[in-house]
C-alpha cells in the first residue's frame, strides 16, 4: 500500500513539473499559435538564475527566506527572457509558422550552448533548503519533501492561473483570443499585449519549474529544459491547446502513468506508454481532453 | 452633397493569387443604411474585411479608404475600431465558451461608459441570459449578441455583414427592426442577401459584380427595376411593397454553397 502511495505522490510531483512547463506552452500556442521550442530555455534560465542568486545575490541564499528570494529572482529572470524573446524574435514572425519553428529551435540550441559555455556542461549541485532533502511520512510512505513542494507549487500556480483567467480583463481577453483571435482585435483590443503577457506568464511558470525541479533532482544542468520540454509538449497535446485545466489533467495522467509503469514494468517502458497514450488521444480526440472550442 | 462618412477609392484585394476586388470605388452616406449587394462570391465580405483591416496576411490590399479625413488601410484593426468603426462579422463570431456578459464585457473600451442600457433595451434577451454560454444561444440570439457588442460603444460607422443569414423569419424581422433603429443614429454599411430586408432598410445601394462596382444609386430605385435586379443580382425583386414590414419574407434566390465571399 505504501508503495502505491509513494508512487502516486512521486508521480504527482512529476506531473507538477510537467504542468508548470506545459501550462505556459499551452497558453502561448492556444492564443498566439506559436509552437515555442525555446520554452525549455526559460526553464534553464530560471534554474540557473536561482542557482546564481543563491550564491551571489545580496539577501538571497540556500535556506529560508533567502531561498525564496533566490527563486523569485529566477522566476523574474525566466519571465524577462520570455518577454524579450516574444518582443524581439516572435513578434515579427506571427503567422509565419515555419520561421517560428526555426527561430525557436535555434534559440533553444543556442541557449543551452550559452549556459554550457558560461557554467560548463556538467551538472552542478543545486543549493536547496535542508528540509527539502528530508522525507515526510504519508500513510506509511516516505515521500520526498521536494516532490511535495512541487505539488503544492503547481496547485498554487493552477489556482492563480484559473483566477487570473476567470476574474481579470486580460484573462478574459486570453480566453477569447484562444477561441477567435481575429474577433478580439475586431472589438478594439490590441491582442499583441496579451501575447506578451502569456509569454511572461509561461516564462515565469517554466522558470519556477526550473528552480523547483532542480531542488527535486538536487542538480542543475544546461540540458534539463530540453528533456522536460518533450513531455511538456505531450501534455499540451493530450490536454488540448490553450487549456490550462486540460494541461493539469494531462500532466497528472502522464506523470502517474510514467511512474507506475516504470516501477511495475521495465524502466523506460513508462515513457513508451506515454507516447502510446498520446497516440490514442490523437486518434480518438484530436483536439485533446479540453481543446479549443473554436478555431480562429 | 453632404460629406460621406466613408469613401472607398480604387480598392483592390488580391488573396492567394486571386484578384478578388479590382478597383472598387464607392461612398457611404453619413446617415442611413448603404447596402452592398451582389451575387455570391463577388467580394462583398472581402470589401468589408479590407475596410476594417482583416484581410488575411497572404493578401494584398491597394487603394484608398477614408473615414472622414482619416486614411484607414495602413492602420491596425483595433485602432480603427477604437476610432469608431464597428464591425459585425458574417456568422456572428461570438465567443462560444464565454458567457453573454463576458462577450459584452470584452467590447468595453477604456475611458468610455458602455451603453448597457441601450443594448439591453434593444435586446432584453441578452440581459436575461447574461450567465449563459454564448455557444448555447440560438442563431438569432447570437446575432443579437454580435450586434449588441458593437452598440456598447459610440461608433461613427457600422459595418454589418449578412446579419439575417440563416435566421428564422421572425428573428429576421427583429434584427431588421433593430438595424432600422440603430441606423437612425449611426450610418451603416450593410451586406445583405435578403431583398425584403434591403427594401426595408436601405437608402443607397452599391452592387458588386466580379470584383467591380456594377451599379450605385438609390436602393429603392434598384429594387423597383425587376429586370435590372435580375441581371445584377441574379434574383427577382418581386417582393411586394407590403413586405416592408415583413422582412422575414425572403425573395426567391439561388444561393450557392459557401456563402458570400
Amino acid at each position: 500500500m505504501s508503495t502505491v502511495i509513494l508512487l502516486t505522490l512521486t508521480g504527482l510531483g512529476l506531473a507538477a513539473l510537467y504542468f508548470l512547463v506545459a501550462s505556459g506552452l499551452s497558453l502561448v500556442f492556444g492564443l498566439a499559435d506559436v509552437l515555442n521550442f525555446a520554452h525549455g530555455l526559460f526553464l534553464g534560465v530560471g534554474a540557473y538564475a536561482t542557482w546564481w542568486a543563491a550564491g551571489n545575490l545580496p539577501g538571497a541564499g540556500a535556506d529560508g527566506l533567502g531561498f525564496v528570494v533566490a527563486v523569485v529572482f529566477g522566476v523574474l529572470a525566466g519571465s524577462a527572457v520570455a518577454v524579450l524573446v516574444e518582443l524581439v524574435l516572435i513578434r515579427p514572425l506571427y503567422s509565419r509558422t515555419i520561421e517560428q519553428v526555426l527561430v525557436t529551435v535555434g534559440l533553444s540550441l543556442a541557449g543551452v550552448a550559452l549556459l554550457q559555455a558560461t557554467w560548463g556542461a556538467d551538472a552542478r549541485p543545486f543549493p536547496r533548503p535542508g528540509w527539502t532533502r528530508d522525507v515526510t511520512s504519508v500513510l506509511g510512505a516516505q515521500v520526498p519533501n521536494a516532490g511535495l513542494l512541487l505539488i503544492v507549487a503547481a496547485a498554487v500556480v493552477l489556482g492563480a492561473l484559473l483566477a487570473f483567467l476567470r476574474f481579470t480583463r486580460y484573462g478574459l481577453i486570453i480566453r477569447a483570443g484562444v477561441e477567435n483571435r481575429e474577433m478580439v482585435t475586431a472589438l478594439g483590443i490590441d491582442v499583441r499585449k496579451a501575447f506578451t503577457l502569456v509569454f511572461a506568464i509561461g516564462g515565469a511558470a517554466a522558470a519556477l519549474a526550473g528552480a523547483l525541479g532542480s531542488v527535486y533532482f538536487g542538480t542543475v544542468s544546461p540540458g534539463q529544459g530540453g528533456s522536460l520540454l518533450i513531455f511538456a509538449f505531450i501534455v499540451v497535446v493530450i490536454g488540448g491547446m490553450g487549456s490550462v485545466v486540460g494541461s493539469a489533467y494531462a500532466a497528472v495522467a502522464v506523470g502517474l502513468l510514467q511512474q507506475f509503469v516504470n516501477y511495475y514494468g521495465t524502466s523506460g517502458l513508462g515513457d513508451l506508454c506515454v507516447v502510446g497514450l498520446l497516440a490514442v488521444v490523437l486518434l480518438l480526440r484530436p483536439q485533446g481532453l479540453a481543446g479549443k472550442v473554436a478555431h480562429a | 452633397m453632404t460629406e460621406p462618412v466613408l469613401s472607398v477609392e480604387n480598392l483592390s484585394v488580391r488573396i492567394a493569387g486571386l484578384h478578388i476586388l479590382q478597383g472598387v470605388s464607392f461612398e457611404v452616406a453619413p446617415t442611413g443604411v448603404t447596402v452592398l449587394l451582389g451575387r455570391n462570391g463577388v467580394g462583398k465580405t472581402t470589401t468589408l474585411r479590407a475596410i476594417v483591416g482583416l484581410t488575411p496576411r497572404n493578401g494584398e490590399v491597394r487603394g484608398t479608404v477614408r473615414m472622414g479625413a482619416q486614411s484607414l488601410l495602413a492602420r491596425p484593426t483595433h485602432r480603427l475600431v477604437r476610432d469608431g468603426l464597428g464591425y459585425v462579422p458574417e456568422d456572428r463570431c461570438v465567443f462560444a465558451a464565454l458567457t453573454v456578459t463576458e462577450n459584452l464585457r470584452l467590447a468595453e473600451r477604456r475611458g468610455t461608459t458602455p451603453a448597457y442600457d441601450k443594448v439591453y433595451a434593444l435586446f432584453p434577451e441578452l440581459d436575461r441570459r447574461g450567465r449563459q454560454r454564448a455557444g448555447s444561444l440560438s442563431g438569432g440570439q447570437q446575432q443579437m449578441l454580435a450586434i449588441g457588442r458593437v452598440l456598447l460603444n459610440d461608433n461613427r460607422l457600422l459595418l454589418v455583414d449578412e446579419p439575417t443569414k440563416g435566421l428564422a423569419p421572425k428573428v429576421v424581422t427583429e434584427v431588421a427592426e433593430v438595424l432600422e433603429r440603430v441606423a437612425e443614429s449611426v450610418p451603416v454599411l450593410l451586406v445583405e442577401q435578403n431583398l425584403a430586408v434591403v427594401r426595408r432598410l436601405a437608402k443607397d445601394a452599391v452592387v458588386l459584380s466580379a470584383g467591380r462596382v456594377a451599379w450605385t444609386g438609390d436602393a429603392q430605385d434598384l429594387l423597383l427595376e425587376t429586370a435590372l435586379t435580375k441581371s445584377l443580382l441574379g434574383v427577382g425583386s418581386e417582393v411586394p411593397v407590403s413586405a416592408r414590414s415583413e422582412p422575414g419574407l425572403r425573395a426567391p434566390q439561388s444561393r450557392t454553397k459557401g456563402g458570400s465571399a
